[in-house]
């Protein structure tokens, strides 16, 4: 009975001791992340752009001009208190455009990758895992294909023969990007499968889908994870140069390839129209980078490139 | 393995690739909502023309018959007519592709000489002000898009200090060279035209920079820690131990292998390089086969989109084979039989 009771006892402080070891560990991966100062800066860039994303209608100085609002008299009016950024043509407050055009840019990666990455992964876990089966070199040609083609093009040319729209260019996007998730996968799953856990995992008798999500996936997760946070700006990069060719958002609703493009018509007498989106692109792009360098370092425990 | 059996591999399995890119082409042309023969004769045509089209065009056939029809075409150089231009596709490829080759081809120029002067310098003077610089150059060059450093330059060299030409090919006045290779440059060279020359390098500078600048802060970064990585080893102490020169040492041992991680980076990059002069082109007002492309694109001319996609595919792996032989060329571990 008494050593019943202590072994309880015993137990509770090997939870504890659990618990602070995650937490060490959590503190630990901080650490990782935040030696980099650039990675803690597109953490921060980054949550402020999701706020002001998701604040928009509140934070905005001008909720009204993200539509289809006209003021002429206040067209191309130059930065000043009223408008920081200026007005476009339309005389609508630039500084409202950019923080509304984040929505649908954001938008767009979140469900481009959604999309992506778990086609990708599977067929190329699928693949990786039947190494040297028929499915394996159907996958990987087919792969291969669509990785022949640079994106932008193929890109462009599905929402050109789509009807141009947000929609259509997340379709298209979409298209190009799970190939790029299959050969990561690949080349993982297929350097996994013969080490000697799965050899083992399948000598029991486990079945095929356990060994490739619970034996397999878990040891693929963290560069799939620093990927995606990278091609969030990827893939708001070319959401951009979609919208800027007039393939991608349609006005009225802002995007910001498209409010450089309306602008540079209006160069040089208006260069705020063009210069201050060129910027929030730049911005936005550029704190996804760095955050996902930062989650790159983070997960990749013990060797930093910054060492 | 043999150099030779290695790029006849690459040849053949770039063949199957080319073959597997014209089926998803045909796919996305035909299969995408929209008849064909209504984007090609628009919304006012009558039943019998298009009844007509597409008897003519075999659209009338099921799908593997138009597939066979259209690569029977493709593989002997007839790609379809235009709809909006009313020409063979071919022929306007033909005219319009070496004004994006020669653009593209000074670009990748730029992109080499560039990236490895920049980096190898970064990698010299390491923290100091030239390295700093280059990083942040780095850094925002990834980041920001093709068009929006077209469009600043545009706005730089176009507004505020014109010193170099920024639209067109050649400026007004001056009589393109006869057609010998398409090139500008080339040809007014071969004909002895210098002031066409001068002008024609001039009208290109400010596009293929704008082309290339992403690039070459990405290769640059990566020629500098690769440097900087190698710089450590002990073959290099070897080298000085026997009494090597540094410039000899720094110019052949220490160059040489860290220009690897660069050049497969910088053939993904010459090889898109094509792509991204879609944007490039159309802001510039170059008239090639981007600008070409993207006016299909607009119209929906199926036929020159997909003929344009296809011959672009077929550059890209092109030029990946390319890098894939350099590579082997530049690290004797793959070029003798290891790791290929």
């Amino acid at each position: 009975m008494d050593s019943a009771k202590e072994g309880l006892k015993a137990d509770r402080p090997e939870k504890r001791w659990l618990s602070a070891r995650r937490a060490e560990e959590l503190e630990k991966a901080w650490r990782r992340f935040s030696r980099n100062r650039l990675s803690v800066m597109g953490l921060i860039l980054v949550t402020l752009i999701l706020l002001l994303a998701w604040l928009a209608p509140y934070v905005t100085p001008y909720p009204a001009h993200a539509g289809a609002f006209t003021d002429f008299v206040n067209s191309c009016a130059a930065p000043s208190a009223e408008h920081w950024l200026g007005t476009d043509n339309m005389g609508r407050d630039i500084l409202t455009r950019i923080v509304f055009s984040f929505r649908g840019a954001l938008y767009m990666a979140v469900l481009v990758l959604a999309a992506a990455v778990p086609v990708g992964c599977s067929l190329g876990l699928l693949a990786g895992y039947l190494r040297g089966t028929w499915l394996d070199t159907l996958i990987m040609r087919v792969t291969d294909v669509f990785l022949s083609v640079p994106a932008l093009l193929l890109a462009l040319a599905v929402v050109s023969i789509l009807e141009p729209g947000l929609t259509n260019a997340m379709i298209a996007v979409t298209v190009m990007w799970w190939p790029w998730y299959a050969r990561l996968m690949y080349g993982i799953a297929s350097s996994c499968r013969n080490e000697y856990y799965v050899i083992h995992a399948e000598l029991i008798g486990a079945s095929k889908p356990h060994i490739i999500f619970r034996q397999i996936l878990p040891n693929c997760v963290s560069p799939i994870f620093t990927k995606m946070a990278l091609d969030v700006g990827w893939v708001i990069l070319i959401g951009a140069t979609l919208s800027y060719v007039g393939l991608g958002e349609q006005p009225p609703t802002p995007s910001l390839g498209q409010m450089v493009s309306d602008g540079s018509r209006y160069m040089p007498d208006a260069w705020w129209m063009t210069i201050f989106p060129s910027f929030a692109i730049v911005l936005i792009i550029l704190g996804f980078n760095f955050l996902g360098d930062g989650i790159g370092d983070m997960l990749s425990k013990g060797d930093s490139k910054y060492e | 393995m043999n150099l030779r059996v290695f790029v006849f591999k690459r040849l053949l399995s770039s063949v199957v690739v080319l073959l597997g890119l014209s089926v998803v082409i045909f796919g996305i042309a035909r299969i995408l909502p929209g008849d064909p023969a209504r984007l090609a004769l628009g919304s006012t045509a009558t039943q019998n023309a298009l009844d007509l089209f597409r008897t003519e065009n075999h659209l009338d056939q099921p799908l593997p018959v138009q597939y066979a029809y259209w690569i029977g075409g493709v593989l002997r150089g007839d790609f379809g007519t235009s709809t909006s231009t009313k020409r063979a596709v071919a022929q306007d490829v033909a005219e319009f592709l070496p004004a994006t080759l020669e653009m593209a081809s000074f670009s990748a120029v730029f992109l080499i000489v560039f990236s490895i002067t920049v980096g190898a310098l970064a990698a010299n003077w390491r923290d100091t002000l030239v390295d700093g610089l280059m990083r942040v150059m780095s850094y925002i060059g990834i980041a920001i898009p093709g068009f929006v450093i077209a469009t600043l330059l545009l706005l730089l060299f176009g507004y505020v200090w014109p010193v170099i030409p920024v639209l067109g090919r050649l400026s007004h006045g001056i009589t393109p060279p006869p057609g010998i290779t398409g090139f500008y440059t080339v040809d007014s060279l071969l004909t002895g035209r210098l002031g066409t020359f001068w002008d024609a390098f001039l009208h290109l500078l400010i596009p293929a920079v704008a082309l290339c600048m992403g690039g070459l802060c990405q290769e640059a970064r990566l020629v500098r820690s690769a440097m900087i990585e190698n710089r450590g080893k002990d073959y290099l102490a070897a080298m000085k131990g026997y009494g090597t020169p540094g410039r000899v040492i720094t110019g052949k041992y220490l160059l040489k292998p860290s220009l690897i991680p660069a050049v497969s980076c910088m053939g993904m990059d010459i090889a898109s390089l094509m792509s991204n002069a879609f944007l490039i082109e159309v802001i510039f007002g170059w008239p090639g086969i981007s600008r070409y492309g993207m006016t299909a694109m607009l119209s929906k001319d199926l036929n020159v989109i997909s003929g344009v996609i296809l011959i672009f595919g077929a550059i890209f792996v092109g030029i990946n084979i390319v890098v894939d032989v350099a590579v082997a060329y530049l690290d004797p571990r793959i070029r003798l039989g290891g790791a290929a």
